[in-house]
């Protein structure tokens, strides 16, 4: 490079005349100083490779004299056992079919017992006629890079245990999570002696615990008690509280099946267990008793409703109307809640429907931004009064199915229903 | 699967000739046979393949409870034999795959009529007065040196490499392709070869038997040649003027010699 400013000399300026004489030095170190004073082994053998000539580098790295190697010794020789399996099994076939080989991590015995990484590469010299000759091969001390690779690969193999411990975990948690799951709603409902029941529930997410809740169970010997609710969110925290809604309202109403009896004591035991952790708790709930006439075969229906949306009653002739139960609190916000009761008697091919706002609330439209609403329910209702609980419920799900990704929360559904005196001629289908 | 397409199969040389079976050992694949080919396809059928885990065969056949012992590489020798229905076959396996091949012919004695045993041992460990040549540890020490040792290997990779038969080219290509192995598999396969012991095997051998030795084999030493002969009834030992554990590239005009030799004796 020539400093700015001057022009080159053709004959040579007197910084030039130093460079040359430095590079005239350099000259000097011979080919043959290269060769064994490099930093780096070098090594030629045989085909068969009886070593024929190898470098003071190489020899130092091994702590072995050139009388003892040359002539005496092979390449193998030079190499850990397991090494020289490598060797035969990968190295020798590979430079044999290609030519040469390079960058191939071996280890050395030296002379005093320690192993030296090396990376090794190999090219044969072949003659005039094309016929190989010998092997020229090159190693690398490769001490601190295979330690650093040793490190690599152990940090591979705790990532890899880690991984596979996560998994586990996971599978054990989600094992867990659907035990847990199982235990916010019934199996399977009990048999009701005159009437008929059908039930669905439908998760927003498969992943989450959800915060609808149901059930139907007996009071007495004759009397039936039901209940369907939502609690506020989503997540652990909410399974937690249906948990304890559930329980709750089954103890209370053995004690006092009345529903604002029931819905009472759940009220106490919620407000009392969330008002002051900070994280008030409540839910929605519809309580009722189902008193069957085996003579008449009618069944009176007593309910207690807490802040849920109103019930619907379908007729065996065709009409379905809310229930209304107004004004009921949300239960377990305050320390006394007013809860609304309603009655009803269903007759042979009327059904009582209970459903969570999920439904009402799904996202119709094109845009998904109209809310599905309580009259849209109630007319779809009335297209299917008179059929059976199942199919009202089937009818349902359809319908749930067809709101696809407008259905953004959890729905319950629970359908008590009459049997029809005959079918024949009181089911529309 | 297509077995043909599952082993990489490949079927060259003349179709009336008498079929001759060429298998790879560990560590490589087909290509190993490069200089061997030239010597017989004017007068035989030769059958080239790659055993799952090794080469081009389909990786997604890879099972490491099938690949964990020497049977399952026999039952891929079957296979082959079976798709390609051939009877009295002459099998040439190199290294493990001689002893694959003692398996194979005992699992199905009407494919197979003749073995040619190139460097075979049926037992790489020492055990009490038998001498392998190996240790334990030496073998876990090669494990070792499978892991430090990707050889152009990387998952990246793996695609281009494996299961490309439609696309041989793309493989040639890559420097170290014949002996790149998903490291995993390999190490399954190390482990089937060098913890094997199949010296009860040899008895049952009852086919003619070719055992090809080198004058200087780290991996299979004269010792084992010499056991494997005596193993056998009825074979032929043959010590090659040659060094290291692959004849059949460091000294192939005299491997083919021996091989084509001991072939036009059968015929």
């Amino acid at each position: 490079m020539c400093p700015t400013g001057q022009q080159p000399d053709p004959h040579g300026t007197s910084e030039e005349k130093t460079a040359n004489a430095a590079f005239a030095a350099l000259l000097e170190d011979s080919a043959e100083e290269l060769y064994e004073s490099a930093p780096c082994g070098y090594l030629s053998t045989l085909m068969d490779g009886t070593i024929a000539k190898i470098n003071s580098t190489l020899l130092g790295w091994l702590g072995l004299e050139r009388d003892a190697v040359v002539g005496r010794m092979r390449f193998t020789d030079l190499l850990t056992v397991g090494g020289k399996l490598y060797h035969e099994t990968h190295f020798a076939p590979l430079l044999r079919m290609q030519g040469q080989i390079g960058g191939i991590a071996l280890e050395m015995k030296q002379a005093n017992g320690t192993r030296m990484p090396v990376l090794v590469s190999s090219v044969i010299k072949h003659g005039a006629n094309g016929e190989p000759l010998l092997i020229r091969t090159t190693s690398f001390d490769a001490r601190d890079r295979r330690a650093y690779e040793e490190e690599l690969l152990r940090g591979r193999k705790v990532a890899e245990e880690a991984r596979r411990q996560a998994e586990a975990d996971r599978a054990r948690l989600q094992e867990a999570l659907a035990v847990l799951q199982q235990s916010l709603l019934p199996a399977t409902l009990p048999p009701v002696p005159g009437v008929e029941t059908a039930a669905h529930y439908h998760t927003a997410s498969p992943d989450r615990l959800g915060g609808d809740f149901y059930d139907v169970f007996p009071v007495d010997d004759k009397r039936f008690a039901f209940f369907l609710g939502d609690v506020c969110g989503k997540g652990p925290q909410a399974a937690a509280v249906t948990s304890l809604t559930r329980y709750t309202l089954r103890a209370a109403a053995l004690h006092d099946s009345d529903p604002v009896a029931a819905l009472s004591t759940l009220n106490k035991v919620l407000h009392e267990r969330y008002s002051g952790s900070g994280d008030p708790r409540y839910c929605t709930a519809v309580f009722g008793i189902l008193d069957p006439d085996p003579v008449t075969g009618q069944v009176a229906v007593r309910l207690a409703a807490g802040g849920h949306p109103p019930v619907l009653v379908l007729r065996a002739d065709g009409a379905a109307d809310f229930l209304p139960t107004p004004g009921g609190l949300l239960v377990g916000i305050l320390p006394d809640a007013h809860f609304v009761t309603a009655t009803t008697v269903l007759a042979p091919g009327d059904t009582l429907l209970l459903y969570t706002d999920g439904l009402t609330e799904a996202r119709t439209g094109q845009d998904r931004t109209d809310l599905f609403g309580d009259e849209a329910l109630r007319a779809f209702a009335a297209d299917h009064a008179g059929t059976s609980p199942q199919a009202v419920v089937q009818a349902l799900i359809g319908l749930l199915h067809s709101f696809a990704d407008g259905l953004d929360d959890d729905t319950a559904l629970l359908a008590l229903g009459v049997p029809a005196l005959n079918p024949q001629t009181t089911n529309p289908s | 699967m297509d077995i043909s397409r599952r082993n990489n199969v490949n079927v060259i040389g003349n179709p009336q000739g008498p079929t001759v079976v060429l298998a790879h050992g560990f560590g490589c694949d087909q290509n190993m046979w490069r200089l061997t080919v030239p010597a017989l396809v004017e007068e035989y059928r030769v059958v080239l393949f790659d055993y799952v885990g090794s080469g081009r065969a389909e990786p997604s056949a890879f099972s490491e409870e099938r690949y964990a012992s020497l049977d399952g590489y026999a039952r891929d020798v079957v296979d082959i034999c079976e798709a390609l229905d051939l009877h009295e076959a002459v099998f040439v396996g190199h290294s493990v795959s001689a002893m694959i091949g003692v398996l194979a012919a005992g699992l199905a004695p009407e494919r197979i009529g003749a073995l040619v045993m190139v460097a075979p041992s049926p037992r790489y460990i020492d055990e009490e007065s038998y001498r392998g040549g190996f240790s334990a540890e030496d073998i876990d020490e090669l494990l070792g040196s499978l892991e430090s040792n990707y050889l152009g290997w990387s998952a990246a990779m793996a695609p281009v490499i494996m299961g490309n038969a439609e696309r041989p080219e793309l493989g040639d290509e890559l420097a170290n392709s014949f002996c790149a192995t998903d490291p995993a598999m390999a190490r399954v396969f190390a482990r089937a070869t060098f913890l094997s012991d199949s010296r009860d095997d040899l008895k049952s051998v009852s086919v003619p038997t070719l055992v090809l030795e080198c004058a200087q084999d780290v991996i299979a030493p004269r010792e084992v040649g010499a056991f494997v002969h005596q193993a056998i009834p009825g074979s032929k030992l043959i010590t090659l003027d040659a060094t290291g554990h692959c004849p059949h590239l460091s000294a192939p005009e005299a491997t083919n010699e021996a091989l084509t030799a001991f072939l036009a004796g059968l015929r």
